[in-house]
């Protein structure tokens, strides 16, 4: 199978929705002239004009609530933020608006949209540029919210985000976006809400998503080449909803859980799988669930502080460690 | 100035290009508004009504001067004073009574309430409650509008309170820049809340905002149907030929407090009567009396029939039935069968 980039997987969804529904249109900072910021829409102003990919001045809130208002009149806008961090500023137009618009309206104006851009920390960009919010809007009810692994995942679920009639967050990676991964030539959409099992394992199950499932995964090589642990990791794929029944069923066999996330510990999607797995596999633990997320502070610039706050391999195989009472 | 200028000119003028059919109109109109949302306030004293409750008492020339002179396919989007709005675009008063009621009949299905007035299919396109948030939304739906290449526009209306928020200035910007069909109407009723215009802001004349953005704007007395009339149409026909958007301050009075409970402590006596005596209806009533287009009685005829639909309307809210606990999982997400969590 041929090997692309995960922008450039990003860039085939978005052309290929583009040419096969006119109501598409792509909206953001440095999406059009410059190519986009990390080069996701490179070429896409030449081939769909500035009518359909469109570069906005820095106003998040303007072209976030713009979009919803486009969403509710009959479009289905992609609307870029080159960065999550800066979705803050514009977060009143995602919950107040976009997720709330359906229900209050008794179901006469849904929104079928996309907010993307890459989310968590790419390096040492400091603790404003180096933030994860996918648990916060996985909290909000009238969301879904997408979170791709690799190319592969990147194409297929970008695919099904803007033919999903409500909105949807997804949520990307600046260190990804250079990643290399198989992509089929021919249209594939993956579904929001089902997991992937990466790997089959019996000895633990390892839960991530994101560009930290690359951790799990790391960790479950060593674990299986220096001490004889076989590790299932499961890739979510979204966080809104969640795939329980994938991780329930995962536990089952293997009767041991690690969760592994870039984001802060309180309320993060860890918590909410270890609640889940406590009320619904609690006969089936035989260790308390362990979770790897950053650690509870900012992030800040210089190397080792970075690499003290992160998830990392070393304290992932000290968590099936853990659970493993090895 | 020109903009100060150009509006003491016509409401000087007085001219009367509105025939009797328009006069009759705006009345039956601006008294359907009135009777409700006096009917609305009653209710909500009875705890019939319960939530948060912004009557729309003295502002009623706004709405009415702007639905005539716009056309059938224009959107309308607005803050959280939203019960008059689609009483008027075309929305059953029975619809709009059932969901300040909170029942299955309402326009938006009980899940609404005051404050989340919707309707579709009439061009309603909600009434939203975090000041400002609805600007960006009303420069989307414009956009659409040019995107789709229609001769449509959107009319987005805030508070006196909204132009402070950022959103207001970004959606400016962005209209603006794009010339997006789209008509930003400031209803400017003095205060915040409790906040006067003049405790906000150096700028206190809210029309001059657009200037910053190139927009041209326009401060209207919207006690005076014909002038908002004249304003909003002036605009549209901007908005239809390309040129972009436009700003109208509307300055208006709202007669009750902010919200029911809201005793209006900040204002004076003499400031309201100041202002009931320049009241929209009884300007639309006079006009008529003089040039003869109806008699008292026949005045009296269209307030009565207007009583009786608004009576009609409590009465279809109180027989309709609250919502079935079930809806609670409905219209959350499009997708039919989302997997809520459930325990």
């Amino acid at each position: 199978m041929r090997v692309i980039q995960f922008r450039e997987a990003l860039r085939e969804a978005m052309n290929e929705e583009m040419r096969r529904d006119e109501s598409v249109f792509l909206m953001g900072e440095e999406v059009a002239d410059y190519n986009g910021a990390y080069k996701v829409s490179q070429g896409m102003l030449d081939e769909f004009g500035a009518k359909r990919v469109v570069d906005t001045p820095i106003t998040e809130l303007g072209f976030a609530g713009l979009g919803v208002g486009a969403a509710m009149n009959g479009l289905r806008p992609i609307i870029e933020f080159m960065t999550f961090n800066f979705s803050l500023v514009a977060i009143d137009q995602v919950i107040n608006s976009a997720a709330k618009m359906y229900s209050m309206s008794g179901g006469q104006f849904n929104i079928p949209m996309v907010f993307r851009g890459p989310t968590g920390n790419a390096g040492q960009l400091g603790a404003q540029h180096s933030q994860n919010f996918e648990n916060w809007y996985a909290n909000c009810p009238g969301l879904k919210v997408v979170v791709p692994a690799n190319p592969y995942d990147a194409k297929g679920l970008l695919k099904t985000a803007i033919r999903d009639n409500d909105p949807v967050i997804f949520m990307e990676s600046e260190l990804m976006y250079g990643d290399k991964g198989e992509v089929p030539e021919q249209e594939y959409l993956l579904p929001i809400g089902k997991a992937e099992i990466v790997r089959e394992g019996q000895d633990v199950t390892f839960v991530s998503f994101g560009k930290i499932l690359k951790v799990a995964n790391e960790a479950a090589d060593i674990l299986q080449k220096e001490h004889n642990v076989s590790a299932e990791v499961i890739n979510l794929r979204s966080v809104r909803p969640i795939d329980y029944q994938a991780i329930v069923d995962s536990v089952k066999k293997t009767n041991r859980i690690v969760v592994i996330e870039e984001a802060w510990p309180l309320s993060s999607i860890a918590t909410e799988i270890s609640y889940h797995v406590q009320k619904h596999a609690f006969d089936y633990l035989d260790a308390p669930v362990q979770r790897i997320n950053s650690m509870d502070v900012p992030l800040s610039y210089a190397p080792t502080l970075v690499d003290g706050a992160l998830p990392n391999v070393e304290r992932t195989i000290q968590a099936a460690k853990a659970v493993l009472y090895m | 100035m020109s903009q100060v200028k150009e509006k003491k000119t016509r409401t000087t003028q007085k001219k009367s290009s509105f025939d009797k059919e328009t006069y009759m109109r705006w009345f039956e109109e601006m008294t359907l508004m009135r009777k409700f949302e006096e009917k609305a306030g009653q209710l909500y004293g009875q705890q019939k009504i319960r939530g948060f409750c912004h009557l729309y008492i003295g502002q009623e020339a706004c709405a009415a001067g702007a639905v005539s002179a716009l056309k059938k396919g224009d959107k309308w989007i607005t803050a959280y004073r939203d019960h008059a709005q689609p009483l008027i675009l075309g929305t059953s008063p029975g619809a709009v009574m059932a969901e300040l009621f909170g029942k299955a009949t309402g326009c938006s299905k009980g899940k609404g309430g005051s404050m989340h007035m919707f309707d579709k299919e009439n061009h309603f396109f909600g009434g939203h409650g975090i000041v400002g948030g609805q600007i960006p939304l009303g420069a989307g739906i414009a956009f659409a509008e040019q995107y789709n290449g229609t001769d449509n526009l959107c009319i987005c209306f805030m508070g006196d309170g909204a132009v402070r928020q950022g959103a207001f200035h970004e959606a400016l910007n962005l209209a603006m820049f794009w010339k997006l069909p789209v008509i930003f109407v400031i209803e400017n009723n003095g205060y915040a809340m409790g906040t006067s215009v003049q405790r906000t802001s150096n700028v206190t004349d809210l029309y001059k905002l657009g200037s910053a953005y190139e927009m041209p704007s326009e401060g209207v007395d919207a006690m005076r149907v014909e002038d908002v009339h004249e304003a909003v149409a002036k605009a549209a026909q901007r908005a239809r030929s390309g040129e972009g958007p436009t700003l109208l301050e509307f300055k208006t009075y709202r007669y009750k407090g902010h919200s029911m409970s809201d005793p209006a402590k900040y204002r004076t006596r003499e400031e309201v009567a100041e202002y009931k005596k320049q009241d929209p209806i009884e300007q639309v009533k006079d006009t008529i009396l003089k040039k003869k287009y109806a008699t008292e009685e026949d005045l009296e005829a269209i307030i009565d029939k207007v009583k009786e639909q608004v009576e009609e309307a409590v009465k279809f809210a109180e027989d309709s039935p609250f919502p079935d606990p079930k809806e609670i999982f409905t219209e959350v997400y499009a997708e039919p069968d989302y997997p809520f969590i459930m325990d």
